[in-house]
C-alpha cells in the first residue's frame, strides 16, 4: 500500500497552483493519472520519486516512510525502490543497450536478470547497439527494461508512449499490459490518451487543476452511463462543418475517422477538440473481420 | 644553439601539459558549478572565468607580479616558506593557469549544460550517486567538450606570451619558453632561430588540432 497526503506549490503556465494531492495505491495496481497538462500529474510522479520535494505531507510505501515533513525525512531518489520511465527515455548515450541495463544492476541477481529482460522487451539483437541507433519504440522498450533491472516497488511511467507512432503505441500498450501481469509491479502512468488508459488501468485518478477530483474505473470515468443493449465509443472532435440544418461532426475514434450527422441543435453541445460519446443500439452490430 | 633549442621546445610543452592537467582537475567541478548552480554568486564567478579573454594579459602579469614580490603580503608568506614563485617555473603554471582557464572551462560548461535533466534524474533514480552519475554517465557524454577544452587551454597555453614576459622573465630552462624565444632572437636579429621556433610552433600547433579534431568527429558520428 502505497498512500500520499502531500501539498506543493507548482508554477504552471497559467499561473501558481497550489496542488493537494491525497490517494492511497493498491499494490500491485496499474493506476493511471489523467488529465490536462498542466494539472500536476507529472510533478506527483516526481514528488513520489524524490526528484521533487512537496511543501508539506507523507508518502508511506509499505510502510517505509520515503517523506515526512513534519519528521524532517525525506530520501533521496537512490534510496527510493522505483523505476522511472522518462518521456525523452534518457538512455545513456555511451552506453549500449546491454550497458543501459548493467548499470542498473547492483546485485549479482540483478546483472543475471538483465538478460531475461532484454529478452522480455524483445532486444536480443540490439543489445549490443548504442541508443543513437535505435528507433523510438526500441529505445522506449530499454527505458522500460532499464526500470525494471533494480525490482522496483514502483514503477513510474511519465508519457512513456507519447511521442510514438498509432502502431508503436499499440504494440507498446500490449507490451507494458503482459509485463505488468507478468511481474505484478505496481505502476503508475500519466497519460492523456483515453485508448490507452481504458486498456491498461486498473483504475483512474482525474487530475485537475493540482488535486485528485476522481478515483475510479476507467470504464466508469469515461462512459458514466450504464447503459446496456449499446455499443459506446469514444471520441475526439476533430471538425465540425455546419451544413443548415444538420452540421457534419468529425471524430477521432482510436486511430479512425468517423464522420456523423448530427442536428445543428445537438451540435452545439460539442467543441472541436473535446471528447464526446458516440452510442448506438448494438444489438444488430455489423462485424466483419480485416 | 641546437641544445638551447631543445631545452626550450621541451619547457614549453612540459608548462602546457601541466597546465591542462592542473585545469582540466579544477576546470570540472567549476564548469559544473557554472552550468547547474543558481545562485546569484554565478554570474560574478563567470565574470571572473571570463576575464582573461578580454584582459590585457600584461595585465594580469602585472598583478601576478605584484603579488608574488617578496614586498607583498601574499609573496612575503611564501618566502618565508621557501617558495619563490616570480621568474619561476611554478609561477608560469600558476599564470597560465588563471590565463587559460575560460578556454578549459567554457566548453566543458557549454557541453554541460546541453545535457539533458532527465540523463542525471535517470542515473539518481537508478540508485546512483551524484559523483557516481558524474564519471560514469555524464563525463563519457560530453567528451567532445572535454576534449575541445583540453585542446583549447593547451594550445592557448603554447602560445602565451604577454603573461610569461611579467611573471617569467626569459631564464634559459626555467621560464624561457618559445613565444618569448621568438622574441629574444627577433629582438637580437637572429632571424634563422627565430625562425625555428616560430615554424615548430606551428607545425606541431596544427597537427594536434588536426588529430584533434578527427578524432572528435568520429567519436561524435557514434553518438548520434
Amino acid at each position: 500500500m502505497i498512500s500520499i497526503n502531500v501539498t506543493k506549490t507548482l508554477n504552471t503556465a497559467d499561473g501558481v497552483l497550489n496542488a493537494e494531492f491525497s490517494i492511497e495505491i493498491r499494490n500491485g495496481e496499474f493506476l493511471t493519472l489523467f488529465g490536462p497538462s498542466g494539472a500536476g500529474k507529472t510533478t506527483l510522479m516526481r514528488m513520489i520519486s524524490g526528484l521533487e520535494t512537496p511543501n508539506s505531507g507523507v508518502i508511506v510505501v509499505d510502510g517505509e516512510v520515503w517523506f515526512d515533513k513534519s519528521k524532517k525525512i525525506n530520501l533521496p531518489p537512490q534510496k527510493r525502490s522505483i523505476g522511472f520511465v522518462f518521456q525523452d527515455y534518457a538512455l545513456f548515450p555511451t552506453m549500449s543497450v546491454r550497458e543501459n541495463l548493467l548499470f542498473a544492476a547492483e546485485t549479482a541477481e540483478q546483472k543475471q536478470g538483465v538478460d531475461e529482460l532484454i529478452v522480455m522487451v524483445e532486444l536480443e539483437n540490439l543489445a549490443n547497439r548504442l541508443p543513437s541507433t535505435l528507433s523510438g519504440g526500441q529505445k522506449q522498450r530499454v527505458a522500460l527494461a532499464r526500470a525494471l533491472v533494480r525490482r522496483p516497488k514502483i514503477l513510474l511511467l511519465d508519457e512513456p508512449l507519447s511521442a510514438l507512432d498509432p502502431s508503436m503505441r499499440q504494440k507498446l500498450q500490449d507490451e507494458l499490459a503482459l509485463i505488468h501481469s507478468r511481474l505484478g509491479v505496481t505502476t503508475l502512468l500519466v497519460s492523456h490518451d483515453i485508448a490507452e488508459t481504458v486498456k491498461l488501468s486498473d483504475r483512474l485518478a482525474s487530475v485537475v487543476s493540482g488535486c485528485i477530483e476522481k478515483l475510479c474505473s476507467p470504464m466508469e470515468f469515461f462512459s458514466p452511463q450504464t447503459l446496456s443493449g449499446k455499443l459506446q465509443l469514444i471520441g475526439e472532435v476533430l471538425k465540425m462543418e455546419e451544413d443548415f440544418p444538420v452540421t457534419v461532426v468529425t471524430l477521432l475514434v482510436g486511430s479512425s475517422v468517423v464522420r456523423t450527422v448530427l442536428s445543428s441543435e445537438e451540435a452545439n453541445s460539442l467543441s472541436i477538440g473535446g471528447h464526446a460519446i458516440i452510442s448506438t443500439k448494438a444489438f444488430n452490430p455489423i462485424v466483419i473481420p480485416i | 644553439m641546437e641544445n638551447e633549442f631543445l631545452t626550450t621546445m621541451t619547457l614549453t610543452f612540459e608548462l602546457a601539459a601541466v597546465t591542462t592537467v592542473i585545469l582540466l582537475l579544477i576546470g570540472i567541478p567549476l564548469a559544473a558549478f557554472l552550468a547547474f548552480s543558481k545562485t546569484r554568486f554565478k554570474s560574478v564567478a563567470e565574470t571572473i572565468v571570463s576575464m582573461p579573454l578580454v584582459l590585457p594579459p600584461s595585465v594580469l602579469g602585472f598583478y601576478l607580479l605584484l603579488a608574488f614580490s617578496p614586498a607583498s603580503f601574499i609573496g612575503e608568506f611564501l618566502t618565508s616558506h621557501g617558495v619563490r614563485l616570480a621568474f619561476s617555473f611554478e609561477g608560469l603554471v600558476i599564470g597560465s593557469v588563471l590565463f587559460s582557464l575560460p578556454f578549459m572551462v567554457h566548453p566543458i560548461q557549454s557541453a554541460l549544460s546541453q545535457v539533458p535533466r532527465s540523463i542525471f534524474e535517470a542515473s539518481y533514480t537508478l540508485g546512483k550517486s551524484k559523483i557516481e552519475t558524474m564519471i560514469r554517465v555524464i563525463l563519457p557524454s560530453i567528451r567532445h567538450g572535454l576534449i575541445s577544452g583540453i585542446v583549447l587551454a593547451f594550445a592557448h597555453t603554447v602560445g602565451e606570451f604577454g603573461v610569461i614576459l611579467m611573471i617569467g622573465g626569459n631564464i634559459p630552462d626555467e621560464t624561457r619558453v618559445a613565444s618569448i624565444a621568438i622574441y629574444d632572437e627577433v629582438e637580437s636579429l637572429n632571424y634563422a632561430m627565430a625562425h625555428q621556433y616560430a615554424l615548430t610552433l606551428f607545425v606541431v600547433t596544427f597537427a594536434i588540432l588536426l588529430i584533434v579534431y578527427t578524432l572528435n568527429k568520429k567519436s561524435l558520428e557514434g553518438l548520434r
